[in-house]
């Protein structure tokens, strides 16, 4: 029996996606033509953004097509920390637990551009610290060029309490940015409602292609563009629009609708682990992602349960990048307070709409032994 | 059999792993990170562990169509090896690191581990032979006597041989490249890694400078007469007659040659090449590979080189001590190289030179 656990990686693409998405590839036009097969296509792509625009509660016009959640938050980033500098403001703040699609452009806007970068920090279950964040308004909200906080996230399923953060940003006009990618589609967000100024999305995690996202900004005020050519999308992203793309993103995005199953079938997971494994521990307690497990099996390395575990036919992850393909402890699990050595002995399993109790099952089934082995071969 | 494929990148690994599912076992192919800060390519035949090697090993695993996985040995292989080779050199040895990495990471740490998983062995491309004996399993050199790589798994038990897959040692070099070609492995063309593959300069002892510093000391001769200075015993190696850059000519303008390094007063001592000529060598924490020796001599070879000469002789234990004494005398060994012997073409087992004798 194959199993997959990976759906925070990645998840397969639902059928609607895949008809959607055949069917434009054998349309014909460029949707910056102004003739008839130009403006059908053209068409197709303006009724995909109606639709996004709809799930994410924003307008049509503040949806701005990306060939990833990656771009669109390179995009966000780099866009409001020029505009911002060009206001005399140069301090950008993020949290300490990020996906690296934010850490990095972050990182590097404090290498080559200026900026200081300050992180806030999280407690114990993965949430930030309110109190930092209002502190650091307080004293130097004249200075923040903008605010970049994630929904949910990548690893642990951990939310963070967005409408707090812009509500805080607020008093001081600073503009907030939420890379979202994890939590679209599978709890509610308006982009409208949060009283944001960016919002990051992408398809592969909802059942849509890979290679396709949304950066949400917000309308009326522009920002300095990375990719510049025939001034697609508010002359904030050029290049030519990839219909069949943005047609199955939009189909993926109708269907994707907050699950209570996977959220059973998740507590199943956790209990079925904490009772197989009493020394077990999940990390991040509190509001999450339906989807999401993230389990400390002390005295283990995670590549060695994932090999074992890749041999039963399941996969899973440990969510966290890799440098050259060796894996290094996760930054959100550091954040968290754990150890270099607990890090290396953490899993991420996430489920998907088409996880069955079969496949929880099974991998409930194996898991002692895996563990066991793991602990084995663990020699450090 | 379940067994793990060590796929560095290179050639000989990758045709290792192939023909290992050729010969009916259950294959896993794994890239040994052996360094926390690798470089991104690989600059001719130097090194290796790059992410360019990682890259072509798992392109490698699949065309030979196995699962692929790396494991980060970093700190074991720093600590293993790495550290081994600083701390031989600041004591005024020779060691053969490719040799500790055979020993402590890759038949050691990589089966030990894979052992616990549940496999039965390691498969890696290197040129040896194993046979099946009526007392197990025995090493053997490789048919292709230009690249045996006997002497460096010399430091296997025979335990960790009863895990050791060589799928290699029956061809020859050139026969592997075209081998490699016709199965469709892009690393057919790759060239040989050489040098040490820490050292991605290739300047040994530049990389020794910056590490255990430059300090200067005496050349002196055999009769405690300073002829010179030099910066830092421990990059010399006995036998070494290059690089001394003595000014004072002897007497009847023949060549010094390094005899001895002391590392406590960092001297380097030099002589005549008569001087240098031994005939009984002493190793310190032997391994047998086989059968143990025993204080009864014997007839073999003991070879001293990677690829150096077997070189007659007679060996024994004494006191926990492998002792070799040569048919004949050779010139210049530098204590913490490895003494392999071989019965044959078998090999028999090895210690680490620790001293001497005329
Ligand atoms: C939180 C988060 N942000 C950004 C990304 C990057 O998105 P994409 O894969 O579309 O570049 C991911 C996906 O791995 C993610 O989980």
């Amino acid at each position: 029996m194959s199993v997959y656990l990976d759906h925070a990686a990645t998840t397969p693409m639902v059928d609607a996606a895949i008809v959607a998405m055949t069917k434009q590839l054998g349309k014909l036009g460029n949707p910056s033509s102004l003739h008839t097969p130009g403006r059908s296509a053209r068409k197709d792509i303006e009724q995909a953004r109606e639709v996004l625009a709809r799930v994410v509660d924003c307008a049509p016009s503040e949806i701005i097509f990306t060939a990833s959640g990656t771009e669109a938050n390179n995009t966000a980033l780099k866009g409001l920390f020029w505009k911002s500098r060009a206001e005399g403001k140069n301090v950008v703040v993020i949290s300490a637990v990020e996906h690296h699609a934010i850490i990095d452009p972050a990182a590097w806007l404090g290498e080559h551009e200026g900026a200081e970068v300050i992180e806030i920090q999280v407690n114990k279950n993965g949430v930030i610290d309110l109190k930092q964040l209002g502190d650091l308004i307080k004293t130097r909200g004249d200075e923040i060029a903008f605010i970049s906080i994630m929904h949910a996230n990548n690893e642990t399923g951990v939310i963070q309490p967005i409408a707090q953060v812009t509500a805080l940003a607020r008093e001081g006009s600073i503009p907030v940015h939420c890379d979202a990618v994890q939590s679209f589609g599978k709890v509610s967000l308006s982009f409208a409602g949060l009283g944001l100024s960016a919002l990051t999305l992408s398809a592969h995690k909802i059942g849509g292609p890979l290679g396709i996202g949304v950066l949400v900004f917000q309308r009326g005020v522009e920002i300095p563009a990375l990719l510049h050519g025939g001034g697609q999308e508010r002359e904030i992203r050029s290049g030519t629009l990839n219909a069949p793309a943005i047609v199955a993103f939009a189909a993926a995005a109708q269907q994707a609708i907050p699950s209570s199953q996977i959220a059973s079938l998740r507590d199943l997971l956790i209990a079925g682990i904490k009772q197989a494994i009493p020394d077990a521990y999940i990390n991040g307690e509190g509001e999450k992602l339906p989807g999401i497990v993230n389990a400390t099996f002390p005295g283990t390395e995670s590549d060695t349960l994932l090999l074992l575990l890749d041999a039963q036919g399941i996969a899973a992850s440990t969510g966290s990048a890799c440098s050259a393909g060796v894996q290094r402890p996760s930054h959100v699990l550091l954040a968290m307070g754990h150890s270099d050595k607990s890090a290396r002995s953490s899993l991420r399993f996430s489920l998907g709409t088409q996880t069955t109790r079969e496949e929880i099952e099974e991998t409930l089934n194996v898991l002692p032994q895996v563990i066991e082995r793991a602990r084995a071969a663990n020699l450090r | 059999m379940r067994v793990i494929a060590a796929m560095s990148g290179g050639v000989d690994s990758a045709v290792a792993a192939a023909r290992a599912v050729e010969a009916g076992h259950e294959v896993i192919g794994v890239h040994l990170a052996l360094s926390s800060n690798p470089q991104k390519y690989r600059s001719g035949a130097r090194g290796c562990c790059t992410v360019e090697d990682s890259h072509d090993a798992r392109r490698a695993a699949d065309v030979v169509g196995i699962p692929f996985y790396i494991w980060d040995m970093a700190e074991e292989f720093h600590e293993g090896v790495v550290e081994n080779f600083l701390s031989e050199y600041a004591a005024g040895r020779t060691p053969n690191p490719c040799l500790r990495c055979n020993e402590k990471i890759k038949f050691a740490a990589v089966l030990d581990r894979a052992r616990a998983m549940g496999f039965d062995g390691v498969v890696t491309g290197h040129y040896a032979r194993t046979r099946e004996g009526a007392n197990g399993k025995t090493l053997h050199r490789a048919i292709d006597n230009s690249k045996d790589q006997s002497y460096v798994l010399s430091v296997l038990t025979v335990e960790q041989i009863a895990g050791a897959i060589f799928p290699l040692g029956d061809t020859e070099k050139v026969d592997i490249r075209k081998e490699a070609a016709t199965r469709g492995l892009s690393v057919a063309n790759k060239p040989d890694s050489h040098d040490i593959c820490f050292v991605p300069s290739g300047d040994n002892a530049g990389w020794l400078h910056e590490r255990l510093g430059s300090e200067v000391g005496p050349i002196v001769d055999q009769d405690g007469k300073e002829i010179g200075q030099h910066k830092g015993a421990y990059t010399y190696t006995i036998g070494q007659r290059k690089g001394l850059g003595l000014s004072v000519p002897t007497l009847d303008g023949s060549p010094r040659f390094v005899l001895k390094i002391e590392p406590k007063t960092n001297t380097v001592v030099v002589g005549s090449r008569e001087e240098l000529a031994i005939t009984t060598m002493y190793g310190e924490n032997p391994v047998w590979c086989g059968p143990a020796v025993t204080q009864t001599p014997q007839e073999g070879f003991v070879q001293i080189r990677a690829h150096g000469q077997p070189l007659p002789c007679t060996y024994y234990l004494f006191d926990n001590r492998l002792v070799a004494t040569l048919q004949d005398p050779l010139l210049g060994l530098a204590t913490g190289q490895a003494m392999a012997i071989y019965d044959g073409d078998r090999v028999v087992g090895s210690a680490t030179v620790c001293e001497t004798k005329a």
